[in-house]
């Protein structure tokens, strides 16, 4: 079976798409795709239905064909047009975020104002001079002060709580077999390498306004080579800037790092749903910091593959079992 | 003039020695050792560069009120000459966002907060006849002209992809040091280290007065509100100033001498340079707030003729604040890479903030409560202040949790909360204190319709003007962006014509100020009645010259 792999990353085509597949079904499955992926030893038997039919239009020469640039969809993975509320999200930690927004939140910084409003509304109409000619003098009263002072507090532990559980979601570290990226902000334009997948920094332009038209697409949100990811596998993103700070941000997997030049900042998460998702740099860089646009294109794993091997990379999984084989012509036909 | 004329020493009455001597022109104005005359002239000044800096949001809200560059490529032939490039364009948005934060922070508020207010009100309600230091107080002053020619003037020149400074108002580096050549930034550096020196001699100043100054009888406890609020942000200045002055003078020697302090490849670190900086900025922001909560103090128990509920409290609760706002800096910086630990202690940290503050709103309407209100225009300006405060307040504690900063840092939802509690919260503390002092330092009435229409329309203009920008940054718009993409246009629409709105109400303000200063009916000396009970209304509007020869007593 390890040799069938060495040969796949050789340039067998017809095998490459199927190699982390352990059936269609579960690729669907966003929760138990990420482990089997590695290791599978029946690839071979079953190329899925639906990565071999873009790895079928390559036939010509010896090298995998991309899958085709997916479609965004409208209102999915950006914002939608006159919207008020925080953008769907498709990670957990994005989930967790959100709800801890409009659940907690959102609803207790809601019933404060309007209780502060119902307050200063009734304070006015009762205490204005007409109807009350004759001011109190009273300008103390323990109970209540030590009430304002411990309400707020209880308020804010109970905020607290959740927050900080948030906080510690989304540190958990890396697992081993995460999806590494290696992502440069330039200006003004992004850098994006796969070390452990062997393919060079390719970068990723704004998309110009006609072009992004006739794709279909978001301008402003759409560069022209997406940062392409696996959905259900862990990613780990090492982020850097070049020149000077710039922020990599995904609202809808609610992600936002600054990329510091001389730093490697890492951000973790997991994408839920194949899609789109569009952001844009969140840091101040200079004159077209408005016009570095982010966009990750997530692809089912099997897909994903299909895309390194596209890239002239080899799926990591495969690199392992590559680095381990005893055969030695198999390490320099993984070099290909 | 009238004064002098008719004074029996006739022309040469200028050497008669009296409490209301004025001095010839030149000197009482340029050479001023008078507080009242140098509040003025900071009073002056802060209008001047509010309506630059109000100016400068207009072209900007312009700009963004559609989609595309509409007009950004025409101005950059102003600052780029005529054949500015689109990325000069996009550099003059840059400079034009970073000229309207430094020009709002410390041009406008602070000199009007501590140096207009400040000056004219704390040496009269302690029963000083001046500040400690006049002189100083006048160099005070000077210095701002200076730095704010040099900022202005910074506009013109080379910063990088085109003229002027175009860093933000944070200043970043590397952006501010490798990524803007030019003498730009450093004009712009030493107009803030001007300014800082200005605002260094003005705290020591404050903290000297109301230290030693007070009348007999005026203890520590029975200062008014106000005057503990500039004592607070006098120490804030104190303490904060000197940090900002160090981060942005290696700066100035990283760019030009060859340091590398904020420098990776040197050994330095970009991210020393936000801390130093925020170390400044968070206190900075209560700077400029804590004086207005002073404000809103009295304005609220003159107009309730009732004295301040809970008066210990909320003097150590502004204590508390400036205290705590010491140690909560980096969550301006939750996306910078911190560790989770970090990350977590400035998440609570910065909630406690909301404790304080909440005792400062409760206390103000317990001060209402079971009062006698007048809706003079002052109260109602307070009163808009309270609740929007609560608005950009609580939009705070969403801010201060780290994990959701994740998703909201640098977006609009950033810039809707601290234009609620600055330019809706400072702003109406401005107002509230400018009609509330106005008679006193005029001598004459404001037109009481007038300010409330111009309260009315400012309240509905400003409200429209930010109140969307929640939306925005909830669906993710950056901040600092002169284009955005389509889906952001309804609600950035809304906003520019919030502005519209709120620059209408702004000229009602002038209007009345012009008619007030030219024809307003004569104040007395204290026009608000028996609920007005500092030192100020013991006086004539104006005070004289020189106020409390023999000093005032308290009990």
């Amino acid at each position: 079976m390890k040799k069938v792999k060495s040969l796949v990353l050789a340039g067998l085509l017809a095998f490459a798409p199927a190699l982390a597949l352990n059936g269609p079904a579960l690729a669907q499955d966003n929760a138990a795709v990420a482990a089997p992926a590695a290791g599978n030893e029946s690839a071979a038997a079953d190329s899925g239905a639906n990565a071999a039919a873009p790895a079928a239009e390559a036939a010509p020469a010896a090298k995998v064909a991309a899958p085709t640039r997916m479609k965004p969809t409208e209102g999915i993975g950006m914002p939608r047009p006159g919207e008020i509320t925080l953008q769907e999200q498709f990670s957990p930690t994005g989930r967790t975020g959100r709800w801890l927004h409009d659940v907690m939140l959102l609803p207790i910084i809601t019933i404060i104002s309007v209780f502060v409003l119902v307050l200063m509304l009734y304070v006015m109409v009762r205490f204005r001079r007409s109807a009350n000619p004759v001011p109190s003098k009273t300008s103390h009263n323990t109970l209540i002060e030590v009430l304002w002072t411990v309400v707020p507090v209880v308020i804010l532990l109970v905020i607290a709580v959740p927050s900080i559980g948030l906080l510690a979601d989304q540190y958990k570290p890396a697992p081993k077999d995460a999806v590494t990226v290696k992502v440069t902000g330039y200006q003004w334009y992004w850098g994006y390498e796969y070390p452990d997948n062997g393919i060079p920094e390719f970068v990723s332009n704004l998309l110009p306004k006609d072009k992004a038209e006739a794709n279909g697409e978001p301008y402003l949100l759409a560069p022209d080579n997406r940062l392409v990811l696996p959905v259900g596998r862990p990613i780990k993103l090492i982020i850097t800037g070049a020149d000077v700070i710039h922020a990599f941000a995904i609202p809808s997997l609610w992600v936002k790092m600054d990329a510091v030049p001389g730093r490697l900042n890492e951000k973790t998460f997991t994408i839920e749903k194949p899609g789109v998702y569009y952001g844009q740099c969140s840091e101040l860089c200079g004159a077209r910091h408005g016009f570095m646009p982010i966009a990750i294109e997530a692809l089912p794993p099997a897909q994903f593959d299909q895309w390194i091997l596209s890239q002239g990379g080899k799926p990591k999984g495969a690199a392992d079992a590559a680095a381990q084989a005893s055969a030695p012509a198999a390490a320099p036909a993984a070099k290909i | 003039m009238t004064t002098i004329t008719a004074d029996h020493h006739g022309e040469y009455a200028h050497e008669h020695h009296d409490a209301d001597h004025k001095p010839a022109f030149f000197q009482r104005w340029f050479m001023s050792t008078n507080h009242k005359d140098i509040g003025t002239l900071y009073l002056i000044f802060a209008i001047i560069a509010g309506i630059i800096g109000g100016g400068i949001s207009g072209l900007m809200r312009a700009e963004l009120a559609q989609p595309g560059i509409q007009y950004l490529q025409t101005w950059a032939q102003f600052s780029d000459g005529p054949n500015a490039t689109l990325d000069q364009a996009y550099h003059l948005w840059n400079v034009l966002i970073t000229a309207h934060g430094l020009i709002m922070v410390f041009f406008m508020v602070m000199p009007a907060m501590i140096g207009g207010f400040g000056n004219w009100f704390v040496p009269i309600m302690i029963g000083a006849p001046d500040m400690a230091f006049p002189r100083m107080n006048n160099i005070s002053f000077w210095l701002l002209i200076p730095a704010f020619v040099l900022l202005l003037g910074s506009t013109f020149v080379p910063g990088g992809t085109g003229n002027g400074a175009g860093t933000g108002w944070t200043v970043y580096a590397p952006l501010s040091t490798s990524g803007s050549a030019g003498p730009a930034v450093d004009m712009a550096i030493l107009s803030l280290h001007i300014a800082g020196a200005s605002s260094i001699l003005g705290a020591i100043n404050f903290i000297t007065t109301i230290l030693n100054m007070r009348a007999p009888g005026m203890t520590l406890h029975k200062m008014p509100l106000f005057v503990w609020s500039v004592l607070v942000t006098a120490f804030l200045l104190l303490l904060a100033l000197p940090v900002l002055a160090a981060a942005i003078t290696m700066l100035l020697t990283d760019r030009n001498f060859g340091t590398t302090f904020y420098d990776a490849a040197g050994g330095g670190d970009p991210e020393l340079y936000q801390h130093l900086f925020w170390f400044f900025g968070h206190p900075e922001v209560y700077i400029m707030i804590l004086p207005g909560f002073g404000i809103i103090s009295q304005i609220v128990s003159t107009f309730s003729r009732k004295p301040v509920f809970g008066y210990l409290g909320m003097a150590y609760a502004m204590v508390a604040i400036g205290v705590v706002g010491f140690v909560v800096w980096a969550h301006h910086m939750f996306t910078t890479g911190m560790s989770v630990n970090v990350k977590m202690y400035f998440t609570a940290a910065t909630m406690v903030i909301a404790v304080p503050t909440g005792i400062k709103i409760f206390s103000w309407i317990a001060t209402i409560w079971g009062g006698s209100i007048s809706f003079k225009t002052p109260m109602v300006w307070a009163l808009g202040f309270i609740f929007l405060f609560t608005v950009g307040g609580v939009t705070g504690v969403v801010l201060a949790n780290g994990g959701v900063d994740d998703v909201l840092h640098d977006t609009y939802y950033v810039v809707a909360h601290f234009h609620y509690v600055l330019s809706l919260g400072a702003v109406f503390g401005l107002f509230a204190g400018f009609y509330y002092w106005f008679p006193k330092m005029s001598g004459r009435m404001y037109n009481e319709f007038l300010g409330h229409l111009h309260f009315w329309v400012f309240f509905v203009g400003v409200n429209m003007l930010f109140f969307p920008m929640h939306f925005l940054g909830l669906s993710g718009m950056p901040r600092r962006y002169p284009d955005y993409p389509e889906a952001f246009a309804y609600w950035n629409k809304v906003a520019s014509h919030g502005y519209e709105i709120m620059a209408a109400g702004m000229l009602i303000f002038f209007v009345n100020l012009i008619w007030s200063l030219a024809a307003g009916r004569k104040a007395e000396g204290n026009p608000w009645g028996e609920g007005a009970t500092t030192l100020e209304w013991t006086l004539t509007s104006p005070p004289p010259f020189h106020q409390f020869e023999t000093l005032p007593v308290v009990d």
